[in-house]
């Protein structure tokens, strides 16, 4: 069922770049591993629907918040780029392209 | 002192008698790595000052006569728990320079025993791998024979013990990343119950699977560590209540699922049943349990790991933390960001996430692969109706040669075939030494595992003291 695997195009939804000799080798690599995992298609999961796995979300209370900027310092240190108090990125939306 | 022989509860009662001080404990343990370290590479880094410095700092709790287990004990630090200030890389180089803003919560717990960080030890970036070689600053080796790997993904926390340059150790288990290296290295390695150990502060690797556990000499040990790291933790969603479940009575029951196991090596089969027949001297009963699904366990592991992985591992784009490489268009900045920080089998496994997560393939991989989790958990949850534990080897063979699987990354993923079962089913196992097999005239260890039951550690640990015995 993964005869065809577009590498291409699955680096560019994980915001991955990938070189030509590194796409020659995944193109081998990773249908093998696709390939390996596809034995799970043999299995009978009708009693187990995906669904039924007992698995329930688990919130915090939204209470108590921190005192504003306790962290920012912190915070906006790690930052590989910032402006004064807010961490800088290129322009996300633009008019080209 | 012998660190060889050396145990956290024989440094305990040396300590207290003040027949040394924990400042002479860690300068010998940093003595050890000084000489030692250069061939083993455990350590990324070694913290030898700070170290002297919480070694006082435990000597003056000492004299106090306020210590607690692991007051003045050295121990290193897998490089992905966060001690804030201390770089944190995950071994990885797009964390090469990042400082963590806070404390784990077992490094907190740690801290409030005043316990002696030695510093943060090699591993597969990420936790993505079985061989340490995944790490971007270079492998581990095996300290019983350095041609060979130590395991991994928490290899360098394994070859720190074993090679007496650590008292214990913390790892982080996600398909068997403490229990393989603790086997390849002749250590005592624990995964405990999902959830039964904070992961605040753990650099995520594959969420639903990731629990952290503890390396040591002996079983004691692995306990006194884990003791101290457990409990419920508000700053973990998955962490568990700390209501005690009521401990089973023993059956001494145990279970091998002898169908599971039948293309073992006969050198392995030989060292494991060895320690059958100690179970059995013991006083336990060995019987036959069916875990059908198992067969499916390492397919269903490599599809909810990459998809899990390729999710966590999102947020790392360059952005707010890490390596940052500039680019004319934000796009950019993420793709080659990213392709510069992440090694080999990073990408893969972003890329194998990416796939069976992307639309119109989400059904057939992923979602089928959580149904067929559920039958193996499923498969556990008879087993136990009728035994205290299920125990099998921790890895098909011993420590194969540094390079040996480099090529096929499929061939690697086999080496954990009896260890991903139980972070599927989110049990607890340990990995005891279970007798040594030769391999080119070196003599290797190889692991036995016991399998508990959810919140099974205590029988866990009690099976396993008399394994080692």
């Amino acid at each position: 069922m993964t005869d065809k695997v577009d590498i291409t195009a699955l680096a560019k939804l994980a915001r991955l770049e990938v070189g030509d000799a590194e796409l020659k080798k995944l193109e081998t690599e990773i249908p093998a591993i696709l390939h390996f995992v596809e034995t799970i298609q043999k299995a009978n999961v009708d009693a187990h629907p995906s669904t039924s796995s007992g698995l329930k979300n688990v919130m915090r209370a939204d209470e108590n918040p921190h005192e504003t900027g306790k962290y920012t310092k912190t915070l906006l240190d790690a930052a590989p780029a910032r402006e004064g108090n807010r961490v800088a990125v290129k322009q996300v939306i633009s008019r080209k392209k | 002192m012998d660190l060889s022989t050396l145990t956290i509860t024989e440094a305990r009662r040396a300590l207290d008698a003040k027949e040394y001080s924990a400042l002479d404990l860690t300068n010998a343990y940093l003595d050890a790595i000084a000489e030692k370290d250069g061939e083993i590479h455990a350590y990324l880094e070694v913290w030898a000052d700070s170290a002297r410095e919480e070694a006082k700092a435990a000597d003056a709790v000492i004299a106090r006569g306020e210590s607690q287990p692991l007051t003045g004990i050295p121990i290193a630090v897998k490089d992905n728990m966060l001690i804030e200030g201390r770089i944190v890389s995950a071994a990885s180089k797009i964390l090469e320079n990042y400082r963590a803003s806070y404390d784990a919560t077992v490094i907190s717990k740690l801290k409030a025993q005043s316990a002696v960080f030695l510093g943060r030890t090699n591993m597969d970036e990420f936790a993505l791998g079985s061989s340490t070689e995944n790490s971007a600053y270079g492998p581990t080796k095996n300290p019983h024979d350095t041609s060979r790997v130590p395991g991994g993904t928490s290899g360098g926390s394994a070859a720190a013990v074993a090679a007496g340059m650590a008292l214990a150790a913390l790892g982080s288990d996600t398909g068997g990343s403490i229990r393989q290296p603790a086997a390849l290295c002749g250590v005592v390695g624990l995964k405990p119950t999902y959830g039964a150990v904070s992961r605040s502060g753990l650099i995520a690797a594959a969420s639903s699977l990731d629990q952290i556990g503890t390396l040591a000499k002996n079983v004691g040990d692995a306990k006194i560590l884990f003791d101290a790291i457990r409990g419920h933790d508000g700053l973990d969603s998955t962490s568990l209540p700390d209501d005690a479940t009521p401990e089973k009575a023993e059956r001494k029951m145990i279970g091998v699922p002898r169908e599971f196991l039948t293309n073992l090596n006969p050198e392995m089969r030989a060292e494991f049943k060895t320690t059958l027949q100690i179970l059995k001297d013991k006083g336990y009963t060995l019987i036959d349990v069916a875990l059908p699904s198992l067969q499916y366990a390492l397919a269903v592991y490599y599809i909810i790991n990459p998809a899990e992985v390729s999710t966590n591992l999102a947020r790392l784009d360059g952005i707010r933390y890490g390596l940052s490489v500039p680019a004319d268009v934000i796009g950019e900045v993420y793709s080659k960001t990213r392709a510069a920080g992440f090694g080999a089998e990073t990408r893969r496994r972003i890329l194998v996430g990416t796939f069976v997560l992307s639309s119109g393939y989400a059904d057939a991989y992923y979602r089928k692969a959580r149904s067929v989790r559920e039958l193996i958990r499923a498969d556990f949850e008879e087993a136990f109706e009728s035994v205290d534990a299920i125990v099998m080897p921790t890895t098909p063979s011993p420590a194969f040669k540094l390079g040996e699987k480099n090529s096929d990354p499929v061939s690697l993923y086999l080496e954990d075939i009896f260890t991903v079962p139980v972070n599927l089913a989110g049990v607890p196992a340990i990995s005891v030494p279970g007798g040594m097999v030769e391999r080119d005239g070196k003599k290797l260890p190889v692991g036995f595992q016991i399998i508990g039951t959810w919140r099974g550690e205590d029988t866990l640990f009690k099976i396993a003291a008399n394994v080692e015995l």
